[in-house]
């Protein structure tokens, strides 16, 4: 297990392999569906993002979180959902992602050309990962409840790499190397 | 006649969605155990056993297991000797509604799905009520995620397309869905009826004893060849490579249309949570 700190700096990914287990420990930032759209409806009014896109993404929308916990059940959303937007958010700096399952050939072309990284989060895994947040700050879009973008302080927070920048596939190796 | 209490209804159904969300069936995680030891990708055992570790916190700090508490899907078989007074869907949405806020559950439900404007309380669950005889009622409670259902489809296969082309529809439904329904799955396979009696077939069959097998001989030669090829494409858990894709294929049949092969598959996550009562 590979423990690195975010941001990502470009020696960082391009060190990085598919099929690395790897701990993320530093600041993530959460957006799913609805908050993508919101902010490529900012960026066409050439406004600022609600944060640095060049920051981890995590696509996820927590459960609420109880009394005496910091976030709900965390686990990933599926990430194809989000790849339309995603090639837009190439365009403005952004290269680390986590999710869970496979993503389009668009996606994974743009994330060669950009130097990016995308990760697996263990799906269905969510009361182990909420563990791993360390703080939960709203940053945009409250009405959006779950869906809305948080800023996650995360310590030893479990990914795999699944495509790497150097335009390796886990999901196509691994099936490769299994199937009968 | 026996009068059904629908506050009783309401309690019965608050508590069981707040036990389903934490808490998987036995017989299920001797499985994930079981293919622990059966993995033979050393990154696919890694998942299996933090997945085996996740299920054990959930039970023991009441944390949901996934942060999809799914919308709530209920199944009510109400005896024919069984009447109530008021309205008994309103009775299982409160229910809903109260075991969502208690349990922390995430609300996941929108309006309408072009409005996608959430509900704010988790409601409305999608209710199918049976009649059968006797005065009993059983309530089954499905909090179903998003990813399983959203890879899951009916096709209207032909009578000519046979037992090869069904296979081909589920081993080619579930390789284009790869990781996204987070592998290991539980497969729900519903032949027969029409479109959407082929549909509750398969989603029926997910609810059945992970253990069972089915009883028609041809349902049954199905589901254990279906395992073995569905295992044979090397997807593995979260879809990373394996040989542990599925834990198990359930096949529930109907009779159907001279002219009629209607295929329903309906994929379960290895997160498959769901508690009955029989009151």
């Amino acid at each position: 297990m590979k423990r690195i700190k975010t941001p990502l700096s470009e020696i960082d990914i391009l060190n990085l392999h598919i099929g690395d287990e790897v701990l993320l420990n530093g600041v993530i930032f959460t957006a799913r569906d609805a908050a993508h759209q919101r902010i490529i409806n900012i960026l066409d009014k050439g406004e600022k993002p609600p944060f640095d896109l060049n920051s981890t993404i995590y696509y996820v929308g927590p459960a609420p979180a109880q009394p005496e916990q910091i976030i709900g059940s965390a686990g990933p959303t599926t990430s194809s959902r989000m790849d339309p937007y995603a090639l837009r958010l190439f365009q403005e700096g952004a290269k680390v992602t986590i999710g869970k399952g496979p993503r389009s050939e668009a996606f994974k072309k743009a994330l060669v050309q950009n130097k990016g990284i995308y990760f697996t989060a263990i799906g269905g895994i969510g009361a182990l990962l909420s563990q791993r947040v360390k703080s939960m700050t709203l940053i945009a879009f409250p009405e959006l409840g779950p869906e809305a973008i948080y800023r996650l302080e995360v310590e030893d927070f479990p990914v795999i790499v699944s495509y790497d920048s150097k335009g390796n596939d886990l999901f196509k190796d691994g099936i490769n190397t299994y199937k009968k | 006649m026996r009068k059904l209490d629908l506050n009783e209804v309401s309690s019965i159904v608050s508590k069981l969605l707040q036990e389903a969300v934490c808490k998987i069936d036995g017989n299920i995680l001797e499985r994930i155990s079981a293919a622990i030891k059966t993995e033979a990708n050393p990154l696919g055992k890694s998942i299996l056993e933090q997945i085996e570790a996740n299920n054990r916190l959930s039970e023991e700090k009441k944390i949901p297991l996934c942060q999809d508490t799914g919308q709530v899907l209920v199944f009510l078989e109400v005896g024919s000797k069984v009447y109530w007074e008021g309205d008994i869907e309103a009775a299982i949405n409160h229910g809903v509604r109260e075991g969502s806020k208690k349990g922390y559950l995430r609300n996941s439900v929108v309006t309408h799905p072009l409005n996608r404007i959430n509900t704010g309380d988790n409601t409305p669950a999608i209710i199918h009520t049976k009649i059968s005889p006797g005065d009993k009622v059983k309530i089954t409670i499905v909090p179903k995620g998003g990813g399983s259902e959203n890879v899951s489809l009916v096709k209207m296969l032909t009578p000519a397309d046979g037992e090869e082309g069904l296979k081909k529809l589920v081993l080619e439904t579930i390789l284009e869905a790869g990781g996204r329904p987070c592998p290991p799955i539980i497969v729900g396979i519903g032949i027969g009826g029409n479109l959407e009696k082929s549909a509750m077939l398969a989603k029926e069959a997910l609810l059945r004893d992970i253990d069972d097998q089915a009883s028609n001989p041809y349902d049954r030669k199905l589901e254990e060849n279906l395992l073995q090829e569905i295992n044979n494409l090397g997807l593995g858990p979260m879809g990373l490579g394996g040989t542990t894709t599925a834990l198990a294929v359930k096949v529930n049949s109907y009779p159907c249309h001279i002219a009629s092969f209607p295929v329903a598959i309906n994929i379960q996550c290895h997160a498959a949570r769901h508690k009955s009562i029989i009151i």
